[in-house]
């Protein structure tokens, strides 16, 4: 009984006036994430997201920034005016240093309360996923997760987000009527990034945060940073080979490997593939992993079910190679080669490999 | 040590097909399993019950079939099973839903003190991860999402230190029980099922609550009346215009289906000859 089983609420749209106490809601805030110093790319894509529909709207966009001191502050807060926002509240306090849900969802929480949003957006990281849930129920507003869809409704100014249910299998569009803010997290490098303006730039609100660290009850002893950044290359990779349960043993998934140092490509996987331990699990594509966007995407062995197209099937140019002329993947590429890619992918790698070369040549 | 389990009962999305024409989910004959992410949380519970000697509780809110749910995580180990059912119940969002979940909760307080709720990182049908977080903020408890490991908990002075996964790296974080934890996927694998256990979870006498056993006198706050939210439309992803071009060559060798498909490729998408740089790195 979770949000959108679809056959657990009407499909239909109920009539609603919205509550007096919300007409006064206005505007479009988006929660700008940053982790070590760099703002999450999420927020951009928000932001760029966020200009459309403050656009049609016909009110403002505002970035909102929580961050340990006015220094760090002021630097997100122009990027924000790069990516898009008019305006960006600006809360700054020690306690803020890292994120932690009681101080963020005070802080934040106090932030809607006093201006008044009518949307409210966030990425659907772990850190958005984690604050929005705990800041919707404290404000009792409807919030839709993970989204991959915004627009506004044209009959109600409402924001209509779309999302996948049922692990992709089903997409619905959600509207929160009577309640404000409308909140939504949105899946990473689902929206495309907005052009980087330096030119733009913004009034920024200071906000104080009423936060004694001693009140906080959660203490950060350790931040242990990942080794490997993979997690980054791969969401933002232009070319990606990916290999699924198609190519049969592990160490056939070597000829993957090889077609993406031909590349220079990043490598990723279905989940059966990932589960098996061939690869990493941070290679995972999919629903239950990462979205992509690369400009070439090609998939070896994967049948393309539904789950794991959710996350691929925003790439430009999709290459799939697989010996089932019915395999669905067929269904959603740009280009198939009905064949065994044990045979396929050194065939590759060497073309490119003189592509490449060829290329130099001509420089 | 009391832990609570909330999990769910859901159905097995792997086999769910949306039928051609009507675009409708076709649900008869798919399989109701526990949320695999679920399991993980109770695996979890589990582990601690293990080390502690503590006692597991299982919740579920759901339709009486999922009675079957909580049969399963007590062939596993868990000690108690309640079932929140009732007809007002249904079509809730996850706002709706943490406010049954947490009254609940508040109920099984009384007859002995929860330290630790566990959820899964969210549920394979509706992937919000928001139920947690929920059920936290309204219970006035500390919030651990996303947790890979628990490293210590310290009964003495009321504390738990866990690893959380975030952005980027893992955060060590030390909080005061009691605590809302979700847990990650992959980090344990369920145990098996003993004989014993799977007796006992055949026989198990359910504890089963209604809106009003659970103490919930406000209609207005749960199902479909408690959610803000509204589903307005549901659809299939629409299919690419285009189905693929399929590279076919007269010998259909390799090389020549390869030459076909880089001569196409380039020539209809020309950024992707500059896209392509190869690497010298060396990879472990
Ligand atoms: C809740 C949920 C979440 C999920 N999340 C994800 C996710 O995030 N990512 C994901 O990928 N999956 C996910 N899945 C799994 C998904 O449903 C599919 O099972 C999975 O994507 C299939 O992987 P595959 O294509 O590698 O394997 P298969 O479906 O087994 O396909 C293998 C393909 O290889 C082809 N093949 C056989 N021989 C050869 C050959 N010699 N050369 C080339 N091709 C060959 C076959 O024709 C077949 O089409 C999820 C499932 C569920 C239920």
């Amino acid at each position: 009984m979770t949000q959108a089983p679809p056959s657990s609420k009407p499909a239909g749209r109920r009539k609603a006036e919205l509550d007096p106490r919300f007409t006064s809601y206005k505007g479009v805030f988006v929660f700008i994430e940053h982790n070590a110093g760099a703002i999450h790319p999420v927020s951009f894509e928000l932001l760029g997201e966020g200009r459309k529909l403050a656009d049609k709207l016909g009110v403002e966009l505002a970035g909102v920034v929580l961050a340990e001191s006015d220094g760090a502050a002021e630097a997100f807060c122009a990027e924000a005016f790069f990516h898009g926002a008019d305006l960006c509240y600006s809360a700054t306090h020690p306690a803020l240093a890292h994120y932690r849900n009681q101080p963020y969802t005070q802080t934040l929480t106090d932030i809607v309360n006093r201006h008044q949003p009518e949307i409210l957006l966030l990425g659907a990281t772990t850190m958005g996923r984690d604050l929005a849930g705990s800041v919707a129920t404290t404000l009792q507003t409807g919030l839709t997760a993970d989204c991959t869809g915004l627009a506004i409704d044209p009959d109600n100014r409402s924001l209509a987000a779309t999302r996948p249910t049922f692990g992709g299998t089903l997409l619905c569009t959600i509207l929160t009527l009577n309640y404000r803010p409308q909140m939504a997290t949105v899946r990473p490098r689902v929206m495309g990034l907005p052009e980087r303006d330096t030119s733009r730039h913004g009034r920024i609100i200071a906000e104080h945060p009423d936060l004694i660290e001693q009140d906080i009850v959660t203490k950060l002893l350790e931040f242990i940073p990942d080794e490997r950044r993979d997690e980054a290359n791969l969401a933002f990779a232009d070319i990606i080979v990916a290999g699924g349960r198609g190519l049969k043993r592990p160490d056939n998934f070597r000829l993957v490997w090889d077609l993406a140092d031909a590349l220079g490509a990043e490598v990723g996987a279905t989940r059966p593939v990932v589960q098996a331990g061939w690869v990493t699990a941070d290679r995972q594509i999919g629903q239950s992993g990462k979205t992509v966007r690369p400009k070439l995407y090609i998939a070896a062995g994967i049948s393309g079910a539904v789950q794991h197209r959710v996350g691929m099937e925003g790439a430009d140019v999709i290459v799939a190679i697989n010996p089932d002329p019915d395999a669905p993947i067929f269904d959603f590429a740009t280009y198939g080669i009905v064949a065994n890619a044990m045979q396929i992918l050194p065939a590759m790698t060497a073309a490119f490999r003189q592509h490449t070369a060829a290329m130099k040549k001509a420089v | 040590m009391h832990i609570l389990v909330c999990i769910k009962q859901v159905p097995d999305s792997a086999q769910i097909r949306v039928h051609p024409v009507t675009n409708t989910i076709m649900r008869q004959g798919v399989p109701a399993i526990v949320n695999p992410y679920d399991l993980v949380a109770l695996e979890e519970a589990l582990r601690l019950k293990d080390r502690t000697s503590a006692r597991v509780t299982v919740l579920t809110m759901g339709p009486p079939q999922a009675e079957s749910a909580l049969r399963k995580a007590l062939s596993f180990g868990a000690d108690e099973a309640i079932l929140l059912t009732d007809r007002a119940f249904a079509g809730a969002d996850t706002l709706a839903t943490s406010y049954a979940l947490a009254a609940a909760i508040r109920k099984i307080r009384d007859d002995m003190p929860v330290d630790l709720v566990f959820t899964g990182k969210q549920t394979i049908d509706g992937d919000t991860a928001q139920v947690g977080p929920g059920i936290a903020t309204r219970l006035g408890m500390q919030l651990l999402t996303y947790v890979s490991r628990i490293d210590r908990v310290d009964l003495e002075r009321g504390e738990i230190t866990v690893q959380r996964r975030a952005e980027g790296g893992v955060q060590v974080l030390r909080t005061r029980l009691p605590a809302v934890i979700t847990v990650l996927e992959g980090i344990n694998e369920m145990r098996f099922a003993t004989m014993p256990d799977m007796f006992r979870a055949a026989r198990y006498g359910l504890t089963v609550w209604d809106r009003e056993a659970a103490g919930i006198g406000d209609v207005t706050k749960i199902g479909l009346k408690g959610s803000p939210t509204v589903v307005s439309r549901v659809f299939a992803p629409t299919p690419r215009a285009q189905k693929a071009e399929i590279i076919q060559t007269q010998s259909e060798q390799p090389d020549d289906l390869v030459a076909t498909l880089l001569a196409k490729m380039f020539t209809k998408h020309p950024p992707l000859r500059a896209a392509i740089c190869p690497r010298a790195v060396q990879r472990t």
